[in-house]
Order: C-alpha cells, then structure tokens, then sequence
C-alpha cells in the first residue's frame, strides 16, 4: 500500500500544503493555463500561421540568437571571473564579488537605458567605437550587448560554488604525476565544473530569451531586423490582435517549460557529481 | 507507569523494522534496548514516543491502550541522539520550554517555572550555564541539559535514543554512571537505545537484546550474560570463544575433550559449536592427567588486574584466535611468556549446533 | 660507516605546485577585471554621470516632480504587498516541502519555479487575458466600475507573480539542512504547531528569511516588463518607477529619466549590501545544518 504523505508528529501539514496550492493555483497556475486557453480558440492552421509568420520567426532568430551568443560569451568569460575570485586573492575582492550581481539586482529599464547611453553614436564607449564601423545601439548587436549583461551573474554564481569545492588533492595528484598546470585545468578541473558551467548557461540562455526591459531601448525595434519576440507580443496587444500575441506566448511557454526542465536535469547532474568527489 | 508491548509490527517498504514485538516494561525500572544498527531498537523506542506508528500492534500505558494517542498526551520525555537543543533560546529558556508552552490553565505561575527550572539545573549540576547558548556547551553538558529539559514537564516514562552514543568514551563513561544515579534517586520509568553492551550491563535493570527487528532475550544483565539464549546474544554481549565439536548421543568432543551434554541426548552425529567465556577458560602448563586442548601464546596483554591471552589452537579447533582470561596472580603463577605452550580446558561452555554445516540455513 | 651527508635544503622560493604562474595570474585578473568593468562598473557609473549631467537642482526637481512622487508611491505600494504575501507563501510551502515526505514533492518544487524561467511579458500578458475587456470577467468588472488591468490592482499581482519564488527558494534549503529534530522536541515537550513554528523554528530561519526579503524586495520594486503589460501607461497613476523611467526616456527627457533611473541603482546597490552581509550568515547556518 503506497501512501501519500509519511506519518509524521509535526501538524500543520495540511494547512501548509493547502495554503501553498492555493496560492500557487490562484497566482500561477492559473492565470498561466489562461495563455493556453485562450490559444485553443484558434483553429491548428491559424496558430500555425500566427507563430511561423516572417516577422515572428525573424524575431526568434534574433532572439535565440542573440541569447545564445550572450550566454557563450558568459560561459567563458564567466568561468574566468568564477576562477580569478575563486583562486586569486587581489585588492577590492570582496567588492567586485558584491558586485557580480548587479546585473541581477538591477531593474531591467535602468539596465536598459544605460546600456543605451553607453553605446549609442555619442555614448561613453559608442563615441570609440562608431567611427571604427563598430555600431552597437539600434542593431543586433546591441541586444547581444544587453544580453550579456543579463546573464553575467548566473554562470560565476553556478561555477563558483563548485570551484570552491575542488579537492586540492586532486591537483597535487596531477602535478606530481608530471601535468603542466594547463594540462591540469584540461583534464582534470574543467570536467569538474562542467556539468555547473553547463547549468549556468542554460540559465543564462533561459533569461536571456525572454527578457525584455534591458533589451528594448538598444535594440531599435526594427521588424524583421532588431525586433525581440517579446516585443513582438506587447505590439500585437497593442494593436488588439490578443489572439496572435496569445499564440506566440504559448511558443515562449512552451520553450521556457522545456528550458526548466532541462536545467532541473542538469542541477541533479551538478550534484550527483559532487557527491561522487 | 507500566508499558506493555502487545504484537507490535512495522515496516519501512520492504525491509522489517519491528516483527511481533511482545515486551512489557515494569515501574521505576531501566530498561536497555540493546542491539547492532538495524535491529529496530530506536524504531521501537519511537513508537513507544509517538514519534511513528505502528503498522500493527498495541501499546499499552498503564493498561491503557495508547496506540492511536497523539504524542502529547502521552507525557513521555524524549532525549535525542544529537540533544535537539533549541539553538535559539538560552539553557534556561530551553528547559523551561516545556513548561512555557502549556496551556493557560496548566501554566505554572513564572515565578513558579523560575523555581523549578533551577532546581532542574541544580539537579543536573548546570545552574552556573544558565544564560548560555546551547553551541557554548561541550557535548556531555548540552545531553545533561536536554535531559533537565525532558524531566521539567514531569514526564511518566523517560526515553532515550542512544543518549551518549555522540560523546567520547571517557564523558561516555561519566555519564553511565550520573544517569545511573539519577535514576536511582528519581525513579521513574526510563527506556533507552545503545548499540554498548559494556553500557548495559553497567547501566539497566534489565537488558532487551534485539536483532533484526525481533527480541532475542530479555533478562537482567546477569542473566544474560551468563545464561545467554542463542548464539547471538553470546557473542553481542562480551567476547566469547567459539570450538568446533560433534554432538552424539548426550555427549559432545571437542579435540580430545569430552564433556556431557544431557540435552543433546537423541542427537545423532551431530555439528556443534561450544561457546566459552574467555575468563571460564582455565590455562596450565601440563595435562595434568585430564584431556585437554592444546595452543600457543601469540599475545599478551598484561595490563590490570586481568591478564588476556591471545592463544592459537592447535588442532585447528577455533577459526580464529582464542582468548583467555587469568588473574594477575596465576599469570605471575605459570609464569607465561610469548610463544609458550600450554593446555586450556573450558570449565563452562554453551553448545549450540551449528547450522551451516549441518546442511540448515540459518 | 660514515654518514652520508644530505643535501643542504637551500632557502628557495616556496613554489607552490598548484598555482599558475604570477604573470599568467594577473593576466586573467586584468582579463576578468576588464571584461567586469566594461559590462558593470561603465553602465553603473554612467547612470548616476548622466542623472547629475545637469546638476543637482535638476537632479532633485525631476526625482520630486509629482509624477515621479506619484511612481515611488506606486511602487512602494506594491512592494508592501507582494513582499509580506510571499512571505507568508515562502513559510508555508518550506513548512510543507522541507519537514514532511509526501509524493509529488519535487513536481511542487518545481511548480514553485515557474514564475522565474517565465518570460516578464508572458506574466503580464497572462493577467490581461484574465482580467482585460475581452476575458469572461472583463465584462462584469466594467459593470461594476472595477478595474484590474491598466490599473493599480494589476500591477500588484503582476508584482506578486513575478516575485512568488523568492523566498520559498531560499528558505526550503535552510530548512531542509536544518532537519526536524528541535520541531519534534518541541512537540513532544507540549507545544502545539504554531508555538513550535513561532519559537523554534522561524528564529532558526531569520537570516534565510531576510535573505528573501531582500531580494524579492529588489525585484518587486525594480520589476519592468510585467508591470509594463498590465499598466496602461497612464502618467501619475499607473506608473511605477521603472516604468516612469522608460515614459521619461520615450519623451527625450534624458536627464529626468537617468535621475529617477538613478533612484533605482540605489536601491539595488544597497540590496547588494544588504545581501551581502546577510549571505554570509545564511550559509554559516547551511552548512552548519543540524548538529550545532
């Protein structure tokens, strides 16, 4: 006979669980079940058209796209940063580390803005680099920008706990077995962190594919050119067509569940990994 | 407060925890639940706590059927393993918890609580520790402490899971004896868990010895160490040497020994093995006339009032190493070197047949 | 027989055999020094540049401009709405998931994480679908002269879906480390199920608690696409601060925008402070789990 709940002295169980679902049901569940159900009252062939329409895909394009692009440069730019503040003490450490998660901490319109005034033609940086032929605000390139912003906590946040982790021993180990420090870091360190670097990109990806505040101001929102799939749904609520912007919101959703699931998978691989070592 | 155990069985998936438990446990005694892990002791000890159900079964206080009653109106105390200290209160906060929480019209008067807490702390020579922190105190003090703890609501039964099993054996050892002393002058009736035999038989009244969730032998530490059941309880309480022997007709050989062995009489060539105590095993240089088994001295420790040897069997009698216990004045006596031969003969030994070579699965 | 003499252990420099190199070290340190100041320290810097780019006397009109007062007290609203309900939400669902077993735990757990990997427009998008015109309660609010979307009732659930997962998510592994034994002790000394969880169980929790806090706080107050969906726009009324700054930046208003963007980079330096020094504590506790 298989129970649901083990016998257990502490009360409160049923008031704890019902209250959570409750509440869940009420502020999650449901209104999220609302994008399917309204979905269903397009026929197959309608949906189909609304969400594989030039611009619609044009705008996937951009955005996995330039989320990939973003979460790459993390990866190994956040691995860096994961290993210099892991391994190597310098001044203002301890600060930089508090400073890791600004981009996470930080409203996403300020990000916006910002990242505008930064790259723009007479910008901070964007003065340097326009007349090189380098045009970040506007273009592609700046959602790419305002990507990596996004995403920059969640590699170093993932990768850092398992950094710290790593037996010393096991380099010692590789050392006096003749490997060159790079060669340790190859075969040894690298495999180690990789299922954490691998968790952290996916969640850097996740972001950035559905962000949207940090985005829209250096983007430019040129359809068929700089325009991001969640701005296509607010432009279609605007223009009334709740049907379409529905449509493509199931996509996003059904993406972002997937998403979810594969980044709970990885977070089991990252910590049957660690009890093994 | 007596409590009786009628029938009580439970499960966890597919493995048995408990497997038709009958035990009743008198007034005012200490009671030892004694066993290797796995045996169902603290699954036991919990279920008399009210801590977890059993799958089928009565518990019975005074008489009276407890099983379905909710923990807190059972007015057990409970004493944890790793002491369950409330990190967040005082020691004093801590043991006038109990008190703190009852309902208004059982809560004693503050200036009451103060009375009594003190007493308690006094009681477990603590009152000094009062307004510290559980994380400030060593390990032999916090389980002093949650032991004031579980007494301050005056509790008719007191359980206690392995109460010293985190502490290193010299606390261990001071604690046996204070909790033996405070039993004697409180009296009330307590159960606890040890996988230590040395612990039970210093400690309880009487000793339940458990394997596999069944109960093996229930005495008083006497009993069952000298009159032990079964071959599991010999060799869980204190050393025991084991002779391969042949039992035939009422009588058993081991070697060239031979002893009468009256309830074996309708044995038929039967395997046996003879369990004997090391301090029943007599050592001499020669013969002496009778038959006796013949080894070498491989070890000895010397230290104290008891000599032990380590012995090697000659004839291939004993597996392993046998042990023998002499006083310090018969040691003196042979005086026995490393690599001496001598004759050991059994002047009390337990049959019991041996199973795995008799072709039975035990 | 002589002895061999041994070979004299010279002083030399202690090299330790799993370090890099010291100019291969501070290769990667400017490396990731750079690749940070050029992706954090240049925008932060520049927010609070731009913000005082006409003075002070500018700065402080355009942050108490009554639309501006208006979003701070938009904001805050929300906040003290969402933030005290998760709260309550957290508690309970650690209570449930971290001291109990039951079957479909881990689909709970993961339940409670939705609201995270949910792209903010989707959010709000949702709550239009609900509570908008065309949805089956639309009609009957209109009738009855309430409204939810494009309205302040709407920016707080949106705020609220946005910022569910916080604090349970901090809570359930502290809870789950700290185990269940001082509850049970608790129990069995008398205490019902409140008094265990007010007494025992949520001092032991504090630090995790405020950990939440803060961070939901953050982006409660912070949130932008969601609240963006639902709120119509409408200056002095429906506008928090984030979207202030946006309505500000459409309108050229630069300086004005960076000045109230500004207030908001405060906020989220001092809940990186706050964090911070409050992490510390949390994972004191993790690790030091059950047995103190």
């Amino acid at each position: 006979m298989s129970i649901f709940k083990q016998y257990s002295v502490l009360p409160g169980f049923n008031l704890a669980l019902g209250f959570t679902l409750l509440y869940l049901s009420l502020i999650v569940l449901i209104p999220l079940s609302a994008a399917f159900i309204h979905s269903a009252k397009l026929t197959w062939p309608e949906f189909w058209s609304t969400v594989t329409a030039p611009r619609v895909v044009a705008s996937y394009r951009l955005t996995f796209g330039a989320s990939f692009a973003a979460a790459v440069v993390n990866a190994f730019f956040g691995l860096l940063v994961a290993w210099v503040l892991v391994r190597y003490p310098f001044p203002g450490k301890r600060l930089v580390d508090a400073l890791i998660d600004l981009p996470f901490a930080l409203p996403t319109s300020v990000a916006g803005i910002t990242l505008t005034a930064v790259y723009v033609g007479n910008g901070w940086l964007g003065q340097y680099l326009e007349p090189l032929g380098i045009k970040v605000a506007f273009t592609p390139v700046g959602v790419f920008v305002a990507l990596t912003f996004i995403g920059l906590p969640f590699v170093v946040r993932t990768v850092q706990p398992v950094l710290e982790d790593i037996e010393k021993e096991l380099e010692e180990a590789a050392a006096m077995l003749g490997a060159t420090r790079w060669q340790t870091f190859r075969y040894v360190i690298f495999p180690a962190v990789l299922p954490a670097l691998t968790t952290g990109f996916a969640l850097a990806f996740a972001r950035a594919i559905g962000e949207y505040g940090s985005v829209i101001f250096i983007a430019g929102n040129i359809p068929m050119v700089s325009e991001i799939t969640p701005l296509l749904i607010i432009t279609k609520l605007e223009q009334y067509d709740y049907a379409g912007a529905t449509a493509i919101a199931v996509v996003m959703l059904v993406i972002s569940f997937i998403l979810l699931l594969i980044i709970n998978l990885l977070q089991w691989w990252v910590r049957h990994r660690s009890i093994k070592a | 407060m007596t409590i009786e155990i009628h029938d009580l069985s439970k499960q966890f998936g597919s493995f048995t925890a408990l497997n038709d438990i009958n035990l009743k446990v008198n007034p005012g005694e200490l009671l030892a639940l004694l066993g290797p892990s796995g045996s169902g002791k603290t699954t036991l000890l919990r279920v008399i706590a009210g801590l977890e159900t059993a799958d089928s079964g009565q518990v019975l206080f005074n008489q009276e059927d407890s099983t379905d009653k909710h923990i807190r109106d059972r007015h057990v105390g409970f004493v944890f393993q790793h002491y369950a200290l409330f990190r967040n209160m005082t020691i004093f906060e801590n043991v006038a918890f109990g008190l703190r929480v009852r309902p208004r019209k059982q809560r004693p008067s503050a200036r009451e609580i103060n009375r009594r807490v003190t007493e308690l702390l006094q009681l477990v020579q603590l009152d000094w520790l009062a307004d510290r922190y559980p994380h400030q105190l060593s390990g032999g003090q916090r389980q002093r402490i949650a032991l004031a703890r579980a007494l301050a609501v005056e509790p008719s039964v007191l359980l206690l899971d392995e109460p010293f099993g985190a502490l290193d054996a010299k606390v261990r050892k001071e604690l046996r004896a204070w909790l033996r002393k405070l039993h004697d002058d409180m009296h009330i009736t307590s159960v606890f868990v040890t996988h230590d035999q040395e612990e039970t038989l210093e400690v309880a009244d009487r000793i339940v010895v458990m394997n596999r969730g069944r109960i093996e032998q229930i005495g008083t530490p006497d009993e069952v160490y000298e009159k032990p059941a079964n071959p599991f309880v010999y060799e869980f309480l204190g050393h025991v040497n084991l002779f391969h022997g042949r039992v035939h007709q009422g009588h058993a050989w081991i070697g060239d020994l031979e002893v009468d062995a009256p309830e074996y009489s309708e044995a038929e060539d039967l395997n046996a093995i003879a369990y004997v105590r090391p301090h029943d095993l007599e050592v001499d240089r020669t013969l002496n006339g009778e038959p006796a088994l013949a080894a070498h001295i491989v070890h000895i420790l010397a230290i104290g009032p008891v000599v032990r040897l380590e012995l090697a069997g000659k004839d291939n009698q004993s597996a392993n190493s046998i042990y023998a216990e002499i006083s310090k004045e018969r040691f003196r006596e042979l005086q026995l070197a490393r690599g001496d031969q001598v004759f050991i003969k059994p002047r009390k030994l337990d049959l019991f047949p041996n199973h795995t070579q008799n072709g039975s699965i035990h | 027989m002589t002895a061999i003499p041994l070979p004299q252990a010279s002083p030399a420099p202690h090299k330790v055999v799993t370090q890099e190199s010291p100019w291969a070290r501070w290769i990667l340190i400017l490396l990731a020094l750079s690749f940070l100041s050029l992706f954090l320290l240049l925008p932060l810097v520049a927010v609070f540049f731009e913000a005082l780019r006409k003075g002070w006397e500018v700065y402080l009109a355009a942050i108490t401009e009554p639309d501006a007062l208006a979003a701070i007290r938009l904001t805050l609203i929300a906040a003290a709405i969402a933030v005290p309900l998760n709260l309550i939400f957290g508690i309970a669902a650690a209570w449930a998931i971290a001291k109990f077993e039951f079957r479909g735990k881990s689909i709970l757990t993961s339940l409670i994480d939705l609201p995270f990997s949910v792209s903010p427009v989707v959010a709000g998008l949702i709550y239009v679908l609900i509570f908008g015109l065309q949805s089956w309660i639309g009609p009957w609010l209109r009738e009855h002269d309430l409204s939810i979307i494009f309205a302040v009732p709407g920016i707080v659930l949106a705020t609220i879906f946005v910022t569910v997962p916080f604090i349970a998510r901090e809570l359930i592994p502290l809870m789950q480390a700290q185990g269940s034994e001082e509850e049970e002790a608790a129990i069995i000394l008398g205490a019902n199920g409140w008094q265990t969880l007010w007494y025992i169980t949520l001092p032991n929790i504090k630090w995790g608690l405020l950990y939440g806090t803060i961070l939901c706080n953050a982006r409660a107050m912070g949130e932008f696409g969601a609240v963006s969906v639902v709120s119509g726009h409408i200056r002095g009324l429906t506008n928090t601060l984030s979207l202030h700054v946006e309505i500000l930046y459409n309108e050229y208003n630069f300086v004005a925008a960076f000045a109230v963007a500004s207030l908001l980079a405060l906020l989220a330096l001092i809940t990186l402070v706050l964090k911070t020094l409050v992490e510390a504590r949390v994972a004191q506790q993790t690790s030091r789990g059950n047995h103190p």
